[in-house]
């Protein structure tokens, strides 16, 4: 074989292909016009669980809608909230969805910095999920305020008062981060999508192509606009990387900057954002399931790529579960009496089920993925995700309440708080909320990218082209 | 101009509290002493200041939910050597006044977002109503957790007619969804500072008490103003051996001393502050109380 200069990024390609690709992420032979027409046929008929999931989340969403109006008119004291357990599930569910935002950010941003196509099929639906988890996030700021008609007063906005949020507290720093992290990542989801929202609008009719038509703002596919779309992709990206990691440390400051035992950690800000991968991974392999049903999308979201995404949740899983120890050990071993009463109480005290339960299910349980029989069936991968975010949701339960319960001033310990229907309620209601805000999604926009697939597919078949057995010289016999 | 004032005051943001002498040319710091060994849980002091304060009666299912707005509470303890005996389930208890310690480094000050919580120049952890938006993160960071939130619109219930007319017209009446605590009775000191402002003269000691020191019956709560050296709530600091930005108190050695003398001499240091160690510097001393198997 003779050696021949290729451009750096198809040798890439082509070492890849030679030493990775066992069973194919993608079927190959798949036609340009084929992935159209199955990506656009998911904005026509799903198939019925559709609609049940999202009459069904709209009806936890109505509920919820109750249950917060009910606590508005009355106060929060109907949501069983006392002194001392002032802040109750609402704080722990607000951990709960601004971690679940994080792996959007992974899947589109931080691999496509590594260059792992693998992550193109997958990767819209991860980007939404990452905004409508915020979005649901910033939803249980609110409920959680006593006076939720002033909420503006924590942003830092020019008032004529000359008055200032308190810059020292890390709930402004939430709020700022929070909102910044939102708006970047609805622009680099709505960016990422105008090519697919201008095929949509090639292949719509009536007021549904004027729609796409505004959406897809004039994309023509020209060199130039695809020039400027490669680079303008890749700096959001880049942006958005460091503000995922910064807002979930900004979110573990809320605890490690107050003084309480079980919360006054350093080791928070990464413990957290770990929790945060972890259970965004384990999120978006349920919604890979379920969207893979709903829409048809057995072609595009394959065995090959769930397997992938078991990996990669695997080994987030081992760091969170390596940083938790950590803190259980330097707890453990350090001098604070108070912590470690804490730490005594989670385990032994009222909530000792749930903590048992929480370190089973998020650190026992993922062992199960280390089997390729359970990595590659849909079933059992679906079970195992929703009991690692079960696991995860309540590791935020055990952040916030037992320390509530048992914290410095023995008069305040309380051995018996549990949340009543409200605070359940709105919880229900969120749930409701985000998944008929992420169903609607799929259903209006493309949820699977049908540009990037179009070029993960030549890729692969170029990579192949490249790697084939050339044919074997002839040898001239010598003769004389 | 806001914002210049911002930048140009960014410093006075992460002012570290307390500083030493920090109140050596200040006319004001509100303290107080309360001698536990005085003090005979009567709860003249907590019903004095439901009165002064307008703390809304929440009823009895309310407060068994733990939504009670006592901003001073008396806490019963049972130690060694008296614990309660079947015939007598109540035998022995110690009582501990608890109301907001008005710590110098305020662990609730830093962490509200809106500045809701702030230090007054005389020292003392304000609240403001208006200011507050109810996240709850003061309390949440109050190591005493003497921080009360109103769960409910309390006055549509707490005071059925006639009884608004008993509410004191000094004292705001508090709305559903803001934080409250013990304030030292601030409407007393205002008025007092501003009586002896227009006498060009300071407060004199004993001119202003808290409600709960007026009304305790065994003098166990003293109240007065540290700045002067003279009143006798800072003689009592100094014979105690507090110093308010001191840390750690350095009694132990001193308490030694001080026990082999007390054979002949009645006077023992037994002040302390509560969690001294977490360092918020609270602003209220404590009497030991001193128990009759060591009398």
């Amino acid at each position: 074989m003779t050696p021949h200069a290729h451009d750096d990024h198809e040798h890439e390609v082509a070492t890849e292909a030679r030493f990775v690709i066992k069973p194919k992420d993608i079927n190959e032979e798949i036609s340009w016009a084929q992935i159209n027409e199955d990506v656009l046929s998911s904005l026509e008929r799903p198939r019925p669980l559709y609609w049940v999931i999202f009459f069904g989340s709209l009806a936890a969403f109505c509920w919820g809608v109750y249950c917060e109006i009910y606590q508005y008119n009355t106060g929060l004291g109907v949501a069983s909230l006392e002194n001392p357990q002032v802040w109750g599930l609402y704080i722990a569910t607000f951990i709960f969805w601004i971690g679940m935002s994080h792996s959007g950010t992974l899947l589109s941003a931080i691999l496509l910095l590594m260059h792992a196509d693998w992550r193109k099929p997958i990767y819209r639906f991860a980007e939404a999920m990452t905004t409508f988890s915020l979005m649901t996030a910033g939803l249980f700021v609110l409920v959680h305020l006593g006076r939720i008609w002033e909420f503006y007063y924590v942003v830092a906005y020019p008032s004529e008062r000359w008055t200032w949020p308190n810059f020292s507290s890390p709930l402004v720093w939430d709020a700022t981060a929070i909102g910044t992290y939102l708006t970047t990542s609805i622009i680099f989801l709505y960016f990422g999508m105008i090519p697919d929202l201008a095929i949509c609008r090639d292949k719509a009719h009536g007021f549904r192509r004027l729609f796409y038509r505004v959406m897809s703002v004039g994309w023509k596919g020209t060199d130039w606009q695809w020039a400027n779309f490669r680079v303008t992709y890749l700096t959001l990206a880049c942006l958005l990387i460091p503000l995922a990691v910064s807002v979930h440390s900004i979110v573990a400051t809320d605890f490690a900057v107050s003084q309480q035992p079980g919360w006054h950690t350093t080791s928070f800000p990464p413990y957290f954002v770990a929790g945060a991968l972890y259970s965004g991974c384990a999120a978006i392999i349920t919604l890979f399931i379920i969207l893979r049903y709903t829409f048809r999308f057995e072609q595009y979201m394959t065995i090959p790529i769930l397997e992938k995404l078991a990996k990669l949740t695997f080994a987030i899983s081992m760091v969170w579960t390596y940083l938790n120890l950590i803190e259980y050990a330097s707890v453990w071993y350090g001098t604070d009496s108070y912590a470690k009463d804490a730490l005594i109480f989670r385990a032994t005290g009222t909530y000792a089920g749930w903590w048992w339960a929480m370190n089973i299910l998020a650190s026992v349980v993922p062992f199960a993925m280390t089997f390729k029989a359970v990595r590659t069936h849909i079933p059992t991968m679906m079970v195992v995700s929703l009991l690692l975010n079960l696991g995860m949701w309540i590791e935020r339960f055990m952040i916030v309440t037992p320390t509530f319960a048992h914290g410095y001033y023995p008069w305040t310990w309380t051995g018996n708080w549990w949340p009543n229907w409200v605070q359940i309620g709105i919880i229900i209601g969120s749930f409701g909320w985000f998944t008929m805000l992420f169903m609607l999604f799929c259903k209006i926009f493309p949820s699977v990218s049908m540009y990037e697939v179009k070029e993960m597919v030549y890729h692969r078949i170029r990579a192949r082209k490249k790697t084939a057995p050339q044919p074997a010289p002839i040898v001239q016999p010598a003769q004389s | 101009m806001s914002l210049d004032n911002l930048t140009s005051n960014w410093s006075k943001l992460r002012v570290q509290r307390p500083q030493p002498d920090q109140y050596k040319d200040a006319p004001y710091k509100w303290g107080m002493v309360i001698d536990l060994d005085a003090c005979t849980g009567c709860n003249a002091c907590t019903t004095a200041c439901y009165a002064e304060n307008n703390l809304p009666v929440v009823g009895k299912e309310r407060f068994l939910a733990g939504q009670q707005m006592h901003w001073l509470r008396i806490e019963r303890y049972w130690g060694e050597g008296t614990e309660p005996t079947q015939e007598f389930p109540e035998q022995g208890a110690q009582f501990l006044p608890m109301m907001c310690q008005q710590c110098e480094a305020a662990p609730c000050e830093i962490v509200c977002p809106v500045g809701a919580t702030h230090h007054t120049p005389d020292g003392l952890n304000s609240q403001v109503y208006n200011r507050c938006v109810g996240s709850r993160y003061c309390s949440a960071n109050c190591p005493y957790k003497v921080r009360y939130f109103n769960w409910y619109n309390y006055p549509e219930s707490a005071w059925p007619s006639p009884l608004e007319q008993q509410l004191n017209p000094d004292v705001t009446v508090r709305s559903k969804g803001v934080m409250e605590k013990c304030t030292f009775c601030v409407q007393r000191l205002t008025e007092a500072k501003s009586k002896a402002r227009t006498e060009k003269r300071t407060v004199r000691d004993g001119e202003v008490l808290t409600a709960c020191a007026q009304a305790c019956p065994t003098s166990a709560i003293h109240f007065g103003n540290l700045a002067d050296p003279t009143s006798q709530v800072a003689e009592m600091w100094k014979a105690q051996q507090v110093e308010l930005s001191a840390y750690p108190q350095e009694k132990d050695e001193q308490r030694e001393k001080d026990e082999q003398v007390a054979k002949n001499n009645e006077e023992v240091v037994r002040g302390y502050r509560v969690l001294e160690e977490l360092r918020t510097y609270p602003s209220v001393v404590y009497l030991e109380r001193i128990r009759s198997t060591e009398v």
